[in-house]
């Protein structure tokens, strides 16, 4: 995918939650039409605060962009509302899921049409159930009382329902048996080759995404650490070491690793 | 169903005080029954206001203590149109002022204090309170104002043959049920079917998640004050047509805050079945607990009315917090 044009860029951007809370120190990465990028890294790294820089669902966090700026399309997107830039087609996949509890299925997947219009919502409708027959059964039940999977997939449905060209996928994987986190990235495979819907896909399960993803940031501290192409990541022994487990004496830094020459490319 | 028990206790304390005055053969059956209407009346005003207040809170999580400054600010609006141009016409103006009032409160309330503490908010409304209580007599004027329907207020007697005496009811008070009536179940219509209400309760769920899937906020922050400014002018308009336009309106509407404790913040039906158990609650109580106490303890007697919805509010925060259609927290991971 290194030949096709950059859809999204972010360039350095330090993020400050609350004023004083100093959370991404220069991040930058880039997504390429009909790319799947992964973003990786430990717990409170600022995989999540850098997808919500994007999305601009920081502000409803007490966050703020300070430094650097974020291109999609050519334009620069931080000021603009979470609402235009769905109109956009960028929509974020909250970690969570946040699906609306008393909402049933249908009616959750419906509101992702917001911006959309009704013929629109109509075919959408028919498309999300075709990629997830499983919601189609239950599509009257209320979203809150349906399991993890289905709400992951009511959450990725809800987000294909507005025809995004990106979409921002926040750990994907959290609290889901093994099996079915593979049915998910399957679908998101299967949706960036026939919808092409590029993928910014935040994720602590490493050894997952590195087999979907053609390329991967990791991220410590609010800083990328290390970039590069899935495979490549995947077979690179620090990243074997510290992020896929293959070490005996447990979860270190890059930091402490003194071997390690740092790449910044950006800063 | 642990600690049920306090709620059924209060229930049933509440049914038996409902029952003996006619069971005691302190009233007859007609005079009950108006007493009854005269009750369902009032409380279908409270539900009108605590509906508005209701909406407001599933949708913003803001309390919000300008509800009550709201019935009357619209029903001074539409007295005083009034004068100028048609009924209709007045109604339609104020309802766009109401709408004009929204858009304000967001920009200039809502918008700069969103993510704030609820403290925070609440206070602010408590500033709109203020401000519309002034602004609306500075506008208006702070005489009583009068709103007339057209409709006869002469009582009519009905049920003759059934009952001795028959009972008095008048065409207003049922013309007013039946506007109710219908406003609540076009709200419901609204909230159920279109796809504009379906986004005012996926905001009520989560805001965040709501934004994430393009869902404006400040519009749909908008389109709820506009419903209940809206909600407000139908209650002050009723209520204006009964007692006159006056400042006292802002109180009386206060009584929808014991009226949402009862139902429960989130609830539509909450707001609806709770100022009718007041209204109905207060005017027995009011009617026939009162010459008990006067003549058991020797009071003065009177202003029942005044605490009833109160001390009933507080009961229930004690029993029920959640009130009685408090929304069911649907916690699943
Ligand atoms: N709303 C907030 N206010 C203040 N600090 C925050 C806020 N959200 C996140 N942080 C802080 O920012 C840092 C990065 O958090 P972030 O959620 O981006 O990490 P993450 O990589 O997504 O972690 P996880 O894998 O646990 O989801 C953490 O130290 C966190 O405590
Ligand atoms: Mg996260």
């Amino acid at each position: 995918m290194t030949g096709a044009p950059a859809m999204l860029s972010v360039n350095g951007i330090e993020v400050i939650y609350n004023h004083v809370i100093l959370v991404l120190k220069g991040v930058s990465l880039i997504v390429r039409e009909g790319g799947i990028v992964a973003l990786l890294g430990a717990n409170g790294a600022g995989k999540t605060t850098t997808l919500r820089a994007v999305s601009n669902l920081l502000k409803a966090e007490r966050g703020e962009v300070t430094k650097g700026y974020i291109e999609y399309l050519g334009e620069r997107i931080e000021r603009l509302t979470p609402a235009d830039l769905v109109k956009r087609g960028v929509v974020q996949v909250m970690e969570g899921r946040h699906c609306f509890a008393h909402l049933t299925v249908e009616e959750n997947l419906l509101t992702g049409a917001y911006t959309r219009s009704g013929a629109e919502t109509r075919e959408g409708l028919e498309r999300v159930y075709q990629y997830f027959p499983r919601l189609k059964e239950r599509r009257g039940s209320q979203s809150g009382y349906t399991s993890g999977g289905e709400q992951q997939m009511t959450a990725i449905g809800r987000a294909l329902m507005a025809r995004p060209r990106m979409i921002l996928l926040d750990e994907p994987s959290m609290g889901l048996a093994p099996q079915l986190v593979e049915e998910i990235f399957e679908i998101v495979k299967e949706l960036n080759a026939k919808e092409k819907v590029s993928f910014l896909l935040a994720e602590q399960n490493t050894n997952i995404a590195l087999r979907y993803a053609g390329y991967g940031y990791i991220l410590e501290n609010g800083r990328v650490v290390m970039d590069g192409e899935g495979a490549a990541l995947a077979q690179n022994e620090d990243v074997k070491e510290f992020y896929l487990g293959f070490s005996a004496g447990g979860r270190k830094s890059f930091r402490d690793v003194k071997s390690y020459r740092r790449r910044k490319r950006w800063l | 169903m642990r600690k049920n028990w306090p709620v059924l206790a209060l229930g049933a304390a509440l049914l038996v005080g409902l029952a003996l005055p006619l069971a005691t053969g302190a009233s007859s059956l007609g005079f009950y029954i108006e007493v009854l209407l005269g009750g369902l009346m009032t409380g279908v005003l409270y539900s009108l206001v605590a509906l508005g207040f209701a909406l407001i809170f599933k949708a913003s999580g803001v309390f919000n203590f300008a509800q009550g400054a709201m019935v009357l600010f619209a029903a001074l609006a539409v007295a005083r149109l009034a004068e100028a141009v048609p009924l209709w016409l007045a109604i339609v103006l104020a309802t766009a002022i109401m709408v004009a009032l929204a858009w304000v409160i967001e920009r200039v309330v809502l918008r700069p204090l969103v993510n704030q503490e609820g403290v925070t908010l609440l206070m602010a409304t408590l500033g709109v309170t203020y401000f519309l209580d002034g602004f609306g007599q500075t506008v208006w004027g702070s005489d009583i104002y009068k709103i007339d329907l057209g409709i006869a207020k002469e009582p009519v007697m009905i049920l003759e043959k059934l009952f001795e005496g028959g009972i008095l009811v008048n065409k207003e008070d049922f013309l007013v049920a039946m506007v109710a009536a219908g406003l609540v179940a076009g709200l419901t219509l609204f909230f159920q079917k279109t796809a504009t209400g379906r986004a005012l309760r996926a905001v009520a769920d989560d805001h965040q998640a709501a934004q994430s899937v393009g869902i404006p906020l400040n519009h749909i922050w908008v389109i709820i004050w506009s419903v209940a400014g809206f909600v407000a002018l139908v209650a002050g308009v009723i209520w204006g047509s009964q007692l006159g336009v006056q400042f006292s309106l802002a109180q009386v509407a206060l009584k929808a805050l014991p009226v949402v404790i009862l139902g429960g913040f989130t609830s539509i039906a909450g707001a609806i079945v709770g100022g009718l158990i007041i209204g109905v609650g207060e005017k027995m109580a009011e009617v026939f607990l009162g010459p008990v106490l006067v003549k058991a303890f020797d009071l003065a007697g009177g202003g029942i009315e005044n605490w009833f919805a109160y001390v009933l509010a507080l009961l229930f925060l004690l029993v029920r917090p959640e009130g009685l259609f408090g929304e069911k927290h649907i916690d699943r991971v």
